[in-house]
């Protein structure tokens, strides 16, 4: 175990987790999961953050689906979406896609369907997006395990 | 004649001219008999069905005909006209003729003078042909004279050669024989002048005009009968009484003598023709020629616009001696024109409209982009505001010394204050929009108007009595949106509380007659009774009324406007948003009701309003009766259903002098930030007086056990009740007691564990059940590793109806509840709850639709007396406000995200 490397990699971690919070990608909700992952469950944030991906994908696909007929819009359903959508980002801390929810609820609530395509485009780009990112959070997670490191408690606050 | 037309203008106007050679020519021509009725064109009216004109026949009074022309300046005129252009056409071939005669007569005189030049110098006979050349293409006369010449000169050679040549005497015979010859010729000169001159004086005075003019006049005549013939114009001439001289194209079915010598008035009757006469008379008073639209409606032919031109006619001595008219009809032209008319106002109309609406709808989008934006931007403060109070008060139950305590406190109620202004806002906002829906439930008046009282007389550190008092008559059981009813008592409540120093507040309920101001709301009730449903309307009068400061009567018109305080001194020593009797007001119309006040200074208000209720079916309460009496135990729950009297006196004891400046700002019903478990236990399910007593300092529910303390009866209810009270309602007793204790009510630490010691003693084995009522799977998964981590496990509903299935089915000690799901959200699942925990029985899950085993129903009746702890899960939006969870009956609320922290505290609060 080259200790030098593992400081390294958790000095990138820590940057690279930070920036996330400071672009504004995650909040403290991310920080309140992390704090939930203990030995037990040592990939609970991993098998969170996955679930909540693959719960955006089916979400904007349906949605989609729902916006794409112009004249029959269920906004209804759309809404539906919109809030599991909300309420899953804000469980996750995943705060730009929050952000966009709300912005999407609103376009919803007012039966907004260009805005809500819009909406539907940035949470889908806003959520790919942190799954790039999250992916490499947990890559470099991985290499600090591989190299024998531990994942630094990092305060972000 | 011939004068006095070069005195009259030679060039006059042309439509003059035209206009009035229309007669003369037709009659001055020649046998206007014939001319007049010649042409009849049968078919001409294809262009214009309607108009009749077309089979008008002309006629003319043909004596005075000649007459009139022979008077009249225009008809001179005419012939005048005529004539003088015939004699331009002559004068002009007279004149060209004269210039030929003085060119030939010039080129005599030439030829002569060259002749006799020619015979003097040389004095020999010379070739005739010679001197031809000059004048030889100039005419052909001449030529003829050059002929002539010839011819009569080979005569005379034969006639010189007699003589010797060159002798005297022959010259002297040319001589004499020239001379001769040119006698001769100046004879035929003579002659052919005579003859010329003759032949112009025939020419002069041959043709007399007569002919040509007759010609012209035919043609003239001609012409203006093949363009009028079809037209649809009525021409006319008429004396200076009016009456008909001549008429042109006459409506068909009238006879000559029908018309000539006769009025409009006589002839037609109907509307238009008074004006028409009425115009030419004016025409012919003023000398001026004018137009005039003229409608007639006459029994002959109908509705008819004409165009009538009308011109005086005068004499030679300028005296007015009639009128020429001329009337073209254009009803279709004025219809056109009229629809036309009325197309383009309909446009003008449509199009202000138009933009009116888009004004409208402008201002409307407008509107409620500033209304969304204002509940956006309310919504936005009061997350992070929530927080900051709410760490205030937990750091208000850290150890502190006296200073920063009271700086705590004022800090915790401002920020309370604006939370409250913010939920205010919100909830006007909500009216305003529309957002706000009612919901017809059933409840019970009496009981309401108790909560309202005992939740107030909770938070109550003024040394007041409040009282409720319901009429006999009142139903035990109305429907209305009772959150919302709550929502305005509660508020009326809290306001007079606020005002009143001493004495009492309290609430009366009465049954009216329906008020007048209710009166167009008739149609709407009666539809509504039509409709089947076994519901009678009663309309219930509420009063609030205290004892209090009063309002000046210059203050009672702004009352109710938002932002408003009888008097910014007022507001400085209350405070409050200002808003709150808006709300209550906006409410109250909402629901089809009034409020009002009366009030006199220094000795009290009251507010008083008027609903609209339905009187739920009588089964309902019968249904309850059967249920209670299955629940020997609850019997005072229907008791407390007619009770009409409540009073709640205040507690002497010293609690209240210090009794937690925190509940400072006591009125809000269900104080928004933490959940306080004081104001979560209705005085409905009991507590054991033995540790009210020796918790002697708990507020909120001491003071009910109190209250009832001078109700003997409900106070043996409540004693009733308690011996199946659960240790977790003890528990949340307890830790109520605790933070009176510590001056607090947030304490949740220390003071716990020695109510557990007493408490415990039944549950210490028993772990905790909870229940979560959340749809979304991660954020299933993120409670459920929290909860783990708080060392707790939970059963999970994904909606409402099974939520009510899984507490139907099993007890549980503390309920998470997610208020936004599909199927059944949170908030009407808890009211189904506490619809169950209040009636036991699931009726009105039922009826909601939720699939309920009824077997295992009765079984769990006993249980669910207890109140059953509900925590919101709330993503704080419009539709999950904190006041709307309090008021269907939730406990408290957790806003979303959950964090552990946040769960840790909720648990802690209602679990132990």
């Amino acid at each position: 175990m080259n200790t030098v490397v593992v400081a390294q990699l958790q000095r990138q971690f820590q940057e690279y987790l930070v920036s996330l919070y400071q672009q504004g990608f995650l909040d403290n909700q991310f920080t309140e999961l992390r704090k939930l992952q203990d030995e037990g469950t040592p990939d609970f944030v991993a098998e969170v953050v996955s679930l909540f991906f693959d719960d955006c994908s089916k979400l904007i696909n349906s949605m989609s689906r729902s916006l794409g007929r112009p004249e029959s819009v269920d906004f209804k359903q759309v809404d539906s979406g919109v809030h599991q959508l909300k309420g899953s980002s804000s469980s996750v801390g995943a705060r730009r896609v929050k952000n966009v929810c709300i912005s999407f609820k609103e376009c919803c609530d007012v039966q907004n369907r260009e805005g809500c395509l819009r909406c539907l485009q940035q949470v889908d780009y806003e959520y790919k997006m942190l799954k790039t990112k999250l992916e490499d959070l947990f890559n470099l997670e991985q290499q600090i395990l591989q190299a024998g490191g531990t994942i630094p408690q990092i305060n972000i606050n | 004649m011939v004068c006095e037309m070069e005195t009259d203008q030679q060039i006059e106007e042309m439509d003059v001219e035209v206009l009035s050679s229309m007669w003369p020519e037709d009659v001055g021509g020649t046998e206007p008999d014939n001319q007049f009725n010649v042409e009849k064109p049968a078919g001409d009216s294809d262009t214009l069905k309607e108009v009749d004109i077309a089979e008008k026949r002309t006629m003319a009074d043909l004596k005075r005909l000649p007459d009139l022309l022979n008077t009249t300046d225009q008809g001179s005129s005419q012939l005048t006209n005529l004539v003088k252009q015939w004699e331009y056409m002559q004068d002009h071939a007279v004149r060209l003729l004269r210039e030929e005669l003085k060119i030939l007569t010039k080129q005599r005189e030439e030829a002569e003078a060259k002749e006799l030049k020619i015979i003097e110098e040389h004095n020999f006979e010379t070739e005739e042909p010679e001197n031809v050349p000059v004048l030889d293409e100039s005419s052909d006369l001449f030529r003829r004279f050059k002929e002539k010449k010839r011819d009569k000169l080979v005569g005379r050679k034969r006639i010189e050669i007699d003589e010797e040549f060159d002798t005297v005497a022959y010259w002297k015979q040319k001589a004499l024989s020239l001379e001769k010859m040119l006698e001769a010729s100046t004879e035929r000169e003579r002659r052919l002048i005579e003859k010329l001159n003759e032949s112009l004086k025939t020419m002069e005075s041959h043709s007399a005009p007569v002919e040509e003019l007759t010609q012209n006049l035919k043609r003239a005549e001609g012409f203006l009968h093949f363009i009028l013939q079809n037209a649809p114009i009525v021409m006319g001439h008429q004396d200076k009484d009016l009456r008909y001289l001549f008429i042109y194209n006459k409506f068909p079915t009238l006879r000559e003598h029908d018309i000539l010598g006769k009025t409009d008035v006589e002839i037609f009757h109907g509307g238009g023709v008074k004006e028409s006469e009425d115009f030419k008379r004016e025409v012919l008073e003023k000398g001026k020629a004018s137009k005039r639209e003229i409608t007639f409606e006459t029994d002959l032919f109908g509705s008819k616009t004409f165009l009538i031109y009308v011109e005086p006619v005068y004499n030679k001595a300028r005296e007015k001696i009639g009128i020429n008219y001329m009337g073209m009809e254009v009803t279709d032209q004025v219809r056109k024109r009229e629809k036309m008319a009325k197309l383009r106002e309909d446009n003008a109309v449509r199009k202000a409209m138009e933009s009116e609406l888009t004004k409208t709808i402008h201002i409307t989008e407008e509107t409620m982009r500033a209304k969304q934006m204002l509940a956006t931007m309310s919504h936005e403060i009061r997350s992070p505001l929530s927080g900051v109070v709410g760490m205030a008060e937990i750091l208000s139950t850290t150890k502190l010394d006296k200073e920063q305590r009271q700086l705590l406190n004022v800090m915790i109620s401002s920020g309370d204050l604006v939370l409250q202004l913010i939920n205010d806002i919100l909830d006007l906002s909500k009216v305003e929009s529309g957002v706000m829906k009612l919901e017809a439930t059933k409840f019970r008046p009496r009981e309401v108007v108790k909560h309202v009282l005992q939740t107030a007389a909770a938070s109550l550190k003024k040394e007041l009595t409040l009282e409720g008092n319901i009429a006999d008559e009142v139903p035990i059981l109305v429907v209305g949106d009772v959150l919302r009813i709550r929502q305005i008592l509660t508020n009326l409540i809290s306001n007079a509380i606020k005002f009143t120093h001493q004495g009492k507040v309290g609430i009366k309920l009465k049954v009216i007659p329906k008020p007048s101001f209710a009166s167009d709301n008739t149609h709407k009730a009666d539809a509504e009774e039509q409709n089947g449903l076994a519901e009678t309307s009663v309309w219930i009068c509420c009063d609030v009324y205290d004892t209090g400061i009063g309002i000046p009567e210059n203050a009672l018109p702004c009352l109710f406007k938002k932002y408003m305080q009888a008097s910014a001194d007022h507001a400085r020593k209350y405070g409050g948003t200002g808003l709150g009797l808006a709300i209550c007001k906006q409410l109250v119309e909402l629901m089809g009701g009034q409020l009002t006040v009366t009030s006199q200074v220094n000795l009290g208000s009251t507010f008083t309003f008027i609903l609209p209720y339905k009187v739920a079916a009588s089964n309902d309460h019968s249904d309850d009766q059967d249920e209670f009496s299955d629940m020997v135990d609850h019997q005072p729950e229907p008791d407390d259903s007619t009770e009409g009297y409540f009073q709640f006196k205040p507690l002497l004891g010293s609690i209240y002098s210090n009794g937690g400046p925190v509940m400072g700002n006591n009125f809000l019903p269900h104080k928004a930030m933490l959940p306080s478990p004081v104001k979560l236990i209705n005085g409905n399910t009991g507590q054991s007086e033995s540790v009210q007593v020796e918790n002697g300092g708990y507020m909120d529910d001491t003071r009910l056990e109190t209250g009832s303390g001078h109700c003997p009866e409900s106070a043996h209810q409540y004693e009733n009740g308690n011996g199946r009270c659960p240790s977790k309602e003890s528990e949340s007793c307890s830790s109520s007691q605790a933070s009176s204790e510590m001056e607090s009510e947030f304490t949740v630490s220390s003071p716990r564990e020695d109510v557990q010691t007493e408490t415990e003693v039944k549950e210490t084995s028993k772990q905790p059940k909870i229940l979560l009522v959340e749809d979304n799977k991660i954020n299933i998964m993120v409670a459920k590793s929290m909860m783990k981590q708080l060392g707790y496990t939970f059963d999970i509903a994904n909606n409402g109806v099974e939520a009510i299935t899984a507490i139907n089915s099993s007890s549980y000690d503390l309920v998470l509840m997610d208020v936004c799901m599909p199927v059944l959200d949170g908030l009407k699942a808890t009211r189904l709850i506490r619809s169950y925990e209040e009636s036991g029985n699931w009726d009105a899950a039922v009826e909601a639709g939720v699939d309920i085993k009824v077997l295992e129903n009765k079984q769990m009746s006993v249980r669910s007396t207890n109140r059953l702890p509900i925590i919101a899960m709330t993503a704080n939006t419009l539709s999950e406000s904190s006041e709307e969870c309090y008021a269907n009956g939730m406990d408290s609320f957790i806003s979303k995200p959950v964090t552990l922290q946040k769960l840790k505290q909720c648990l802690q609060q209602y679990l132990h």
